[in-house]
């Protein structure tokens, strides 16, 4: 369980964040909305140390994030930030090891290498290993990427707005393998999402955030109704179910 | 594959070297070894520093543009040495023993480029512009105090400082190797211990701090090495400015390896080779026509030009 507790952040005396506290479950996906602005980015990064805690605490099982060795909580927990963008000139299997660095700490072994053919063929990279990440296309890359922090193999995978730029293919090639992860292979899957038809479609939770605070938390079928779109998004949207699903029409 | 490149490299690297110690040997041996076996130390102290520092600078920026030397790491030490000058009179400088003048200096410039770079890089990390640009402007602002204080010192000291601030490579201050010979040596091995880190800080920030390498500390420990790196490659042989980037630059095209177990000695053994290899054609087949440092520039300006105009990603 990531437990965060009475966390508040500021930015150059703007406040971020405003007294957060909630308890993300174990297991399944756990999906946070919210208009631009309200945070979810920041509550992401401040669980995953790429920014440092102000005020509050927050615990992964029994590490406490800013306390816990750097290189302990890289096999709890793995991340991928919105701006993960690799510079390097690295093939889709090389960049794929590099997901196995906590465990084997820069000298593969057999093993390593296992994790990661069974990265890419999770996420049907197979027959990209040998190419240049620069070659491929966004929705490619992306899946790399997560292919990446799968072979980390943590029970925690962190991601940061994912679908950016992704089209519907990529976008729902994506969260099914996603969603297969945390049914097949019980990761606890925390994840920004932008658009909230997704969130209804994929997540088991749905934590809504506005402006630094945390206004919903709860299944899809209770937090994604027209009221909550009103009142977080301020915009009047209608919420429709389609076989068992709330649609939001747009 | 970077396997066998690096072993082409070192064969290369070594022809350089047994031309050097053995091309238009007259004198007798006894007096030779000692005599060209201490210019080729230096050189290859020289040569070995110059790539590992622009390496690991490139690393921990994210960036194969930047070098120690663009952002005035040379230029820096330069001015430490001008302004000792200045206030304390060549004299005293030169009284004072060359380790000790050594030490001092490249004791402040670490100091120095701790705060003025670290600082930088901690702001402006995220903001590459802003970081190349400031380093550019502050390579020149050290240029510029330099020259001013050169204008207003006594002809005499000048002449003392105009020593150090030109690249020179057939008068290698010798004297400096007891001493610049072992601090090398350790800012080597150090930075061949953090190779696999350094794998990892060089896909940026936020994957280094997802796969346990906190960057920060990181960058602080090799601002650290660089710095120590520049001070002992500009003491010997005075600020080189493009030998850096055509020596990394050469060294990505060679061995695409995204690991620096390949990357640092490969761009070492390609750092000899150009130094070495160069000197000896000088020394021994232009009887010192042209200045080393003159021909390192136009080629590592023309490779430069080359990999910009392919379209290669530098």
């Amino acid at each position: 369980m990531i437990s965060v507790q009475d966390v508040s952040f500021a930015v150059d005396g703007a406040r971020i964040l405003n007294g957060v506290s909630v308890d993300i479950p174990n297991g399944g996906i756990t999906a946070l909305i919210g208009p631009n602005g309200a945070g979810k980015s920041t509550l992401l990064s401040l669980m995953s140390r790429l920014q440092k805690l102000q005020v509050g605490t927050i615990r992964v099982d029994d590490l406490e994030v800013g306390v816990c060795a750097h290189d302990v909580l890289a096999k709890r927990l793995a991340i991928l930030g919105q701006s993960a963008e690799v510079t390097q000139r690295l093939t889709v299997r090389q960049l794929v090891t590099f997901g196995r660095y906590p465990h084997h700490r820069g000298r593969p072994t057999e093993a390593d290498h296992a994790a990661v053919a069974e990265a890419l063929a999770e996420f049907d990279l197979t027959t990209f290993g040998e190419r240049m990440l620069d070659s491929l296309s966004g929705g490619q890359r992306q899946r790399a990427l997560v292919a990446m922090i799968f072979a980390q193999d943590t029970p925690y995978m962190l991601l940061d707005e994912p679908l950016n730029n992704l089209d519907i293919a990529a976008s729902r090639h994506l969260m099914q393998r996603l969603r297969h992860l945390a049914d097949e292979r019980g990761r606890t899957i925390v994840i920004v999402l932008h658009d909230i038809n997704y969130a209804a479609s994929y997540a088991d939770w749905i934590i809504a955030m506005k402006e630094g605070r945390i206004v919903r938390f709860g299944a899809p079928e209770d937090v994604i109704t027209s009221d909550t779109i009103q009142s977080v998004f301020e915009t009047d949207a209608d919420v429709k179910t389609v076989e068992g699903r709330r649609v939001v029409v747009v | 594959m970077p396997r066998n490149r690096l072993i082409a490299l070192a064969c290369l690297a070594a022809v350089c070297v047994v031309l050097y110690m053995t091309l238009a040997a007259r004198a007798p041996w006894s007096f030779l070894l000692p005599f060209r076996g201490t210019k080729l130390l230096a050189l290859i102290l020289v040569a070995t520093s110059i790539s590992t520092a622009t390496l690991l600078f490139q690393t921990i920026t994210q960036n194969r543009i930047l070098t120690p030397s663009i952002m005035g790491f040379d230029a820096l030490y330069v001015l430490i040495f001008t302004l000792a000058v200045f206030f304390l009179g060549s004299q005293a400088v030169m009284r004072l023993p060359p380790q000790m003048v050594f030490l001092v200096t490249c004791g402040t410039l670490v100091l120095a480029a701790l705060l003025l770079f670290g600082l930088l890089l901690r702001r402006n990390a995220k903001d590459l512009f802003q970081l190349i640009l400031t380093g550019i402007i502050f390579g020149v602002l050290f240029r510029s105090l330099t020259s001013f204080l050169q204008r207003m010192i006594d002809p005499n000291e000048f002449a003392t400082i105009q020593v150090a601030s030109y690249a020179r490579f057939n008068d290698i201050e010798t004297d400096l190797l007891i001493i610049a010979a072992p601090i090398t040596v350790i800012a080597l091995v150090l930075a061949w211990r953090r190779r696999d880190a350094l794998d990892v800080i060089a896909l940026g920030p936020d994957l280094a701090t997802n796969l346990g390498e906190p960057p920060l500390p990181r960058q602080w420990e090799v601002l650290i090495l660089i710095a120590v790196l520049v001070s002992v490659s500009t003491a010997l042989v005075g600020p080189v400015a493009f030998l850096g980037l055509l020596v990394v630059s050469v060294t990505y095209v060679l061995v695409p390896s995204p690991h620096h177990r390949h990357l640092l000695p490969a761009a070492a053994l390609v750092s000899i080779s150009v130094l070495v290899g160069g000197q000896t054609i000088l020394e021994r087949g232009l009887s010192l026509s042209t200045p080393l440092s003159v021909i390192v520039d136009v080629l590592g300006g023309a490779v430069f030009l080359f990999l910009i105009l392919k379209g290669k990603r530098i």
